[in-house]
């Protein structure tokens, strides 16, 4: 005879303990607030918190979407920050197969810049 | 109900005995959160009560909430002007209840020394139920807390069932106050009839 049949038992009881643990405190707070607490809804009460101003207009407004070449552009400046950085302080150490990668990866960059500059999407319209 | 002489004798033997009543009371009066909310040079001492000094927190009402939802009190700190006056209303209308009103000071009280200014409303409670007020310009935070101290003592005496119980357990009473809307030269309405009803001067 096996001494412990069900080795997985004692997982299952605690999960539904940790389950229940969550829960229960939902499940009583929901319980409480539907058969005891005073329930008066109105209308100010149901409406937007704007600290006591009425809200005005739709929360779902638009954003133009060329807007994300704008971060494009941000994020060509951003990599090369912190790409630089490290490169400038290790300089005098670098050797010359180091130095050509820095270049070619600086160029990667500038040349999505100059793309960018280009087709115009420098200028504010 | 135990007779009080038989409740003090059993406290004695570390038996405690109370009502549902006093122990929902109970509970409420120790944990008032006030609204975050401050008009005026009184927000300035209300700060000062809930910091180390004062230590609101010792009376379990130094949570102060950021969002009227989460509040049970609101502590109308300062001058209320007609322009502020909707939104006062409008922030105790969407407190959730039961929900309390501490006038501080002698503007939210009467307009104080700006009560002959045009753009002061002469005292909160024109629009509000006003349950403690206190005098002073500006009161101290020892006031403020005295003023707390009072409201426990409103809301431990409070009775659940009968008449006079409290508005949040009246479904007849309402939740809500009309909020005043800008006029062409004052708020309307100007008062709340239903609650302001002022000691007629006799001459």
């Amino acid at each position: 005879m096996d001494p412990n049949p069900h080795p997985y038992l004692v997982l299952a009881l605690l999960i539904a303990l940790a389950v229940g643990f969550a829960l229960g405190p939902l499940a009583a707070a929901w319980a409480w607030a539907k058969f005891f607490s005073p329930n008066k809804p109105g209308k100010d009460k149901n409406a937007i918190y704007e600290c006591g101003l009425e809200s005005t207009g739709d929360a779902w407004i638009q954003f133009r979407s060329e807007y994300y070449l704008y971060a494009i552009i941000f994020l060509v400046f951003d990599v090369e920050t912190i790409f630089l950085l490290p490169f400038a302080v290790s300089f005098t150490s670098l050797p010359v197969g180091a130095f050509i990668a820095i270049l070619i990866f600086i160029l990667l960059l500038v040349e999505g810049l100059v793309w960018a500059w280009r087709k115009g999407f420098l200028v504010w319209k | 109900m135990i007779d009080e002489g038989l409740k003090s004798e059993l406290q004695k033997q570390g038996v405690y005995v109370t009502t549902l009543e006093g122990l929902y009371n109970w509970g409420r009066a120790n944990s008032v959160w006030p609204l975050t909310f401050g008009l005026a040079c009184c927000a300035i001492e209300m700060m000062a009560a809930s910091m180390a000094r004062f230590d609101l927190a010792r009376f379990g009402a130094e949570v102060f909430r950021p969002s009227p939802r989460q509040a049970d009190l609101m502590i109308v700190a300062g001058t209320v002007t007609k322009k502020m006056a909707p939104l006062v209303v409008r922030l105790y209308n969407q407190m959730p209840e039961p929900k309390y009103v501490i006038a501080m000071g002698a503007c939210a009280i009467s307009g104080g020394p700006f009560k002959q200014g045009y753009n002061v409303l002469k005292g909160i409670d024109r629009y509000l139920p006003v349950d403690v007020s206190i005098p002073g310009c500006p009161p101290r935070p020892e006031a403020l807390i005295h003023a707390i101290m009072l409201l426990q003592e409103k809301i431990m005496a409070q009775k659940l069932t009968g008449p006079d119980r409290p508005r949040h357990l009246n479904a007849a009473l309402p939740s809500e106050f009309p909020v005043p809307a800008y006029g062409e030269d004052d708020l309307e309405p100007p008062k709340n009839p239903e609650l302001w009803q002022p000691p007629a001067i006799k001459r």
